[in-house]
């Protein structure tokens, strides 16, 4: 990214067409640490790394819970996702109120996008710094939406923000399109799978990750969005190395038999 | 006397009743609906379950009170977020009461009766008028069966006076079994000669373990 003559403000387009400072915007994004979210049809996951900003102090929370039937995670100038998770959760509140229903994951990606396109047309605001992962059930199944600051939005069945994303996107790229039909528990182990890509070297335990999750079981009942205690993610994470190492010493009579499949996968107990 | 051409409230009737222990509390209501000499329903709630440890109960004009509860509930949800936590039962007592008085000119037509455990874990009830004065009491009841039921619950719980120095403690000594069983022959009573109350007793009881919820037969007459 190179500095120019068009990137003062925000209402002040490019020559080419664009608008820099909302592009800067998403540079914040890509500058803080990393999140996953994944969804099935009927379950949505959300994690995160925790990284304090020095020995002495406590990690920024990045995964906010906004209604029970919805949470989001964040990358990115966490104050402005701390204020934007606050207006997520009284969007939700209202139309709780009004409609007596919860608010369906498309309307609360679309409300939160119309915001922050505010954001990049006035001249006396700057755009949110804060990418969002939306994670949330409604009566149509589980989903999972990006939203950026420049004010666009998509769904998603996998995806990462933030620092070293790339190598967390190119594991879920190559597993996504089984997603749909996931256990609760294989999707909280593949956001973990995915938290580990980001950390490169950093050893994965339940003292640097979040993990969260919402969904509703096979008898109808609801899983409100909640965090998963620490001590669970710990026995995910020790099960995941367990069988990392067993699948690794049988790759090399498996191969043959398995043809192109992934030799490693942590997933088969 | 004729009726104001601009009179917004309709009264459906219907007595509240909450008794606090030492460790527990109950909230007690009946379920008829009612306007004029009519019923309307012999199957509705008045009580509403705020928080964990925390229930109110409420007889008056119904949309008045469907009105109230919504908005408590959805203030609830927003200390949650805000807090980490539920609300405790004095805290919503002080919203209630600030909620009805920002009503002062054109009140909730709602009499209510907020029960539950306080942070100690001790049982709690407080007592409003419709613009919010309240009260933390023993026991209260509220609604059309009130006058009837309050005299037989000063008579059997005997609370000491608010007034007294040293202050004394207004919980009640019966168990939650004796206490219930009250709560059941002053509704009987009341039902006897009250004709909006009746149908069916709906009594929540809050205590360590949670809250347990029990429907017993009234009069239907």
């Amino acid at each position: 990214m190179f500095r120019n003559q068009y990137d003062t403000d925000v209402t002040t387009w490019s020559p080419q067409g664009r608008l820099f400072q909302v592009e800067y915007a998403m540079e914040a994004v890509k500058q803080g640490s990393a999140c996953v979210g994944l969804c099935s049809r009927t379950h949505a996951v959300l994690a995160a790394v925790n990284k304090p900003a020095s020995e002495l102090s406590s990690y920024q929370r990045k995964v906010f819970r906004v209604a029970e039937h919805a949470g989001v995670a964040l990358a990115g100038l966490t104050a402005d996702g701390r204020v934007l998770s606050r207006f997520l959760r009284n969007e939700c509140i209202n139309h709780s109120f009004v409609y007596e229903a919860p608010l369906p994951i498309s309307r609360l990606a679309l409300k939160l996008a119309d915001k922050a396109q505010v954001c990049t047309q006035r001249s006396w605001k700057r755009p949110y710094g804060v990418g969002l992962l939306v994670a949330g059930l409604d009566e149509s199944g589980a989903h999972l939406y990006y939203n950026c600051p420049s004010g666009n939005y998509f769904e998603y069945q996998a995806f990462a923000i933030g620092s070293r994303s790339q190598a967390a996107k190119t594991f879920l790229e190559r597993r996504f399109q089984g997603y749909k039909d996931y256990t609760p528990e294989q999707l909280i182990k593949d956001a973990l799978s995915a938290i580990k890509e980001t950390l490169q070297g950093e050893k994965l335990s339940s003292s640097n990750c979040t993990v969260a999750i919402v969904g509703r079981k096979d008898d109808g009942t609801i899983e409100p969005f909640e965090m998963i205690g620490a001590a669970r993610i710990q026995e995910l994470i020790d099960s995941m190395e367990v069988a990392e190492e067993a699948p690794a010493e049988a790759s090399s009579m498996q191969e043959e038999e398995r043809g192109s499949e992934d030799a490693a996968a942590p997933m088969d107990i | 006397m004729s009726r104001r051409g601009d009179w917004v409230y309709e009264n459906n009737g219907g007595t509240c009743v909450a008794i606090a222990g030492a460790d527990y509390c109950v909230v007690a209501a009946d379920t008829r609906l009612s306007v004029g000499y009519s019923i309307l329903t012999r199957d509705h709630s008045k009580i509403c379950d705020l928080a964990d440890k925390c229930v109110l109960a409420s007889s008056g004009f119904q949309g008045d009170i469907k009105a109230l509860h919504k908005n408590l509930a959805a203030r609830e949800l927003l200390y949650q977020h805000q807090h980490n936590k539920r609300m405790s039962c004095p805290a919503m007592a002080q919203l209630l009461s600030n909620t009805l008085y920002y009503k002062r000119f054109f009140p909730y037509y709602a009499f209510n009766v907020l029960g539950g455990l306080d942070s100690e874990g001790k049982g709690c009830v407080f007592t409003y008028d419709a613009v919010g004065s309240y009260e933390r009491t023993g026991y209260s009841a509220q609604g059309t069966g009130s006058t009837l039921i309050m005299p037989v619950l000063d008579n059997q719980l005997k609370s000491p006076s608010p007034l007294l120095l040293p202050a004394r403690d207004a919980v009640t000594p019966l168990s939650e079994s004796e206490a219930i069983d009250l709560v059941k022959d002053v509704f009987a009573s009341a039902t006897e000669r009250d004709i909006y109350t009746g149908d069916k007793l709906e009594i929540v009881v809050i205590n360590k373990a949670g809250t347990k919820r029990e429907y017993i037969e009234l009069r239907k007459d």
